[in-house]
């Protein structure tokens, strides 16, 4: 199997397209973002439905808070910034009025990892998924293109729990055809695969995908997972495919510290341990750059996916 | 429950509501008894008297909501919502024993008829104009009293929801203050002085009153001046003495997060009448 991997939106502008949608089905659903819309899309919303629209300044923690009390008072409620904000900035608000209660608050934070490019380390979330993962009850997301966002964002919102949804600012390749459907906690297994398998979220799934291509032209046979969901993580797919292909690569446009392999990588030492490979940032800030060129100096691409792949097929043998 | 908006039977309510707190805190043998006591008046006033809630039916969705956003003042809080009858008054002396639904800090999810879960200063007045969001998104008559500490008021965030609450014009709010001037470490104007405290919350856009936090009858007319302000949400600063009612807490900040001694208890009981 092939994908085409053409270029669509970013996944930013799906959430923004979601929530609109979300807008007129619901009349409950109401929307918080400190002074950073345009960016995050919420200025759809904002535009459609000035009344639920609560414009909060650049004031992130009064923001999640106030999220939480909508929440309370039975509102589904979502706030919204870039992910460096609204989780670090909120971090406190985010634990001791959404998580500890197990209040419905829904947070969505764009711009995330290192290809928002050019404003630099600042405003690029390198670790919202260890972050969001530290929050008991917390359910997080982090879609891989446009279809997925949109889908997903769709089921948050009648899905009883706290989310972290996590965007970005780029445009990125379409793997889903609309109508693909989507399971909160499943991962989607992309292509079949029996020699090893490419796990991945967000923007390194298509480069995963790349990076099965050529692999396979290798004749390696490749498993590709997007977990879209970081947690509650898929055990299931971890384990079937830690027992059947027996060498896992885990991809992220994140710190390697805390986020998704960390994660595989404990199920798969509580189900059947394998050998594992990250792709990921490794204990450091990125700079200023195009998200291009930046994706590509600090390894978030196909080439090293595949020299991944590489070093684990021969610890293997 | 049987609301009153008798002074002398307000006074009455209080005066049980502070033995319970010191006998409480005396059983867990730690707790919060100074700025517990300080804010009694305003709780009992507020839930006997001025706000429309039912303890047999807690989550109907037009009450009025109270968020302590001082939630070390716990006692204060399960006391009196237990002399309303959401909780039972016989455990009260459970506080903060494992397993007991009074723990140290409000904890919606051993009392769900708590608004919040407090504890982390600073964040109640954010919660509470949430709440009040979206009740007047609903329509709904529905107001919410949130009650700060003094040393609380020196996080950030409290400021925040300060200019929220005046940019959205959230006259369904009503913040008091509880201003004891005490906080842990001392005195409140040692550790970081709060004055000009009204002239801060007016310049923030919010009508302000000032009164004292002990006499029920100004705080009845407080909140009646708050229900009557339109346009704008409303901060009473209540002045409090902390500790007050038992002679050797008050004003005495050793008294903050100490619990009584067993001879201590029997002389503030013997003192609380």
């Amino acid at each position: 199997m092939r994908y085409e991997l053409k270029m669509g939106a970013a996944t930013r502008e799906a959430w923004g397209k979601a929530l609109v949608e979300l807008g007129r089905e619901n009349r409950d659903v109401v929307v918080c973002d400190a002074d950073l819309s345009k960016s995050t899309f919420t200025h759809l919303f904002a535009k459609e439905f000035p009344d639920r629209f609560f414009s909060c300044g650049i004031a992130e923690a009064n923001m999640v808070a106030l999220g939480a009390g909508l929440a309370s008072a039975g509102k589904v409620a979502f706030v919204s910034s870039f992910s460096a904000f609204v989780l670090n900035k909120g971090f406190e608000q985010l634990r001791v009025t959404a998580a500890y209660p197990g209040v419905n608050l829904k947070v969505v934070g764009t711009h995330s990892g290192i290809s928002i490019g050019e404003d630099g380390p600042s405003q690029m979330s390198i670790e919202d998924l260890a972050l969001a993962c530290s929050l008991p009850g917390f359910v997080v997301l982090s879609p891989s293109d446009e279809v997925s966002m949109y889908a997903l964002v769709k089921q948050a919102a009648s899905y009883p729990a706290p989310f972290f949804i996590r965007a970005g600012r780029a445009k990125c390749p379409v793997i889903y055809t609309p109508g693909d459907t989507f399971q909160i906690g499943k991962a989607v297994e992309l292509t079949p695969g029996s020699d090893i398998t490419l796990a991945a979220t967000g923007l390194l799934v298509a480069e995963s995908l790349r990076a099965q291509q050529i692999l396979e032209q290798e004749g390696i046979s490749v498993r590709v997972l997007d977990f879209h969901t970081i947690k509650p993580l898929d055990r299931d797919a971890i384990s079937r495919a830690a027992r059947e292909t027996g060498a896992m690569v885990v991809s992220e446009e994140h710190l390697v510290d805390g986020g998704l392999g960390v994660r595989i990588a404990q199920v798969a030492s509580e189900t059947h341990p394998c050998i594992m490979e990250y792709v990921g940032v490794r204990n450091t800030y990125a700079e200023s750059g195009t998200p291009e060129g930046l994706l590509d100096k600090y390894g978030l691409v196909a080439r090293e996916v595949v020299a991944a792949a590489r070093r684990a097929l021969a610890r293997k043998r | 429950m049987q609301k009153t908006s008798n002074v002398a039977e307000l006074q009455a309510i209080a005066r049980r509501v502070r033995r319970h707190i010191v006998t409480m805190i005396t059983h867990a043998k730690s707790g919060h008894p100074g700025g517990s006591l300080s804010a009694v008046e305003t709780l009992v006033t507020l839930y006997f008297d001025v706000m429309n809630h039912r303890p047999q039916e807690p989550k109907w969705p037009d009450r009025d909501r109270f968020i302590l956003g001082k939630g070390h003042a716990a006692p204060v809080l399960y006391a009196t919502m237990a002399e309303c009858g959401y909780t039972p008054i016989e455990s009260l002396n459970t506080l903060r024993q494992m397993g007991s639904i009074y723990q140290g800090h409000p904890d919606v999810r051993y009392i769900p008829s708590l608004e919040a879960s407090t504890g982390s200063l600073g964040q109640g007045l954010s919660l509470g104009l949430g709440m009040a969001a979206a009740a007047r998104l609903n329509g709904s008559p529905s107001r919410t009293f949130v009650v700060l500490g003094d040393g609380e008021i020196q996080e950030g965030q409290v400021w925040e929801a300060a200019m929220f609450g005046a940019f959205h014009r959230m006259d369904n709010v009503v913040c008091i203050v509880d201003y004891n001037k005490i906080q842990l470490d001392g005195f409140v104007k040692d550790i970081m002085g709060l004055e000009p405290l009204a002239d801060k919350w007016r310049s923030f856009g919010w009508h302000t009153l000032e009164l004292d936090g002990h006499d029920v009858a100004a705080l009845q007319a407080g909140f009646a001046e708050a229900a009557a302000t339109k346009g704008k949400p409303t901060a009473i600063l209540a002045h409090t003495v902390k500790g007050k009612g038992v002679s050797f807490m008050e004003n005495n900040p050793k008294y903050h997060g100490v619990a009584p001694t067993a001879e201590e208890l029997e002389k503030a009981l013997k003192e609380l009448g």
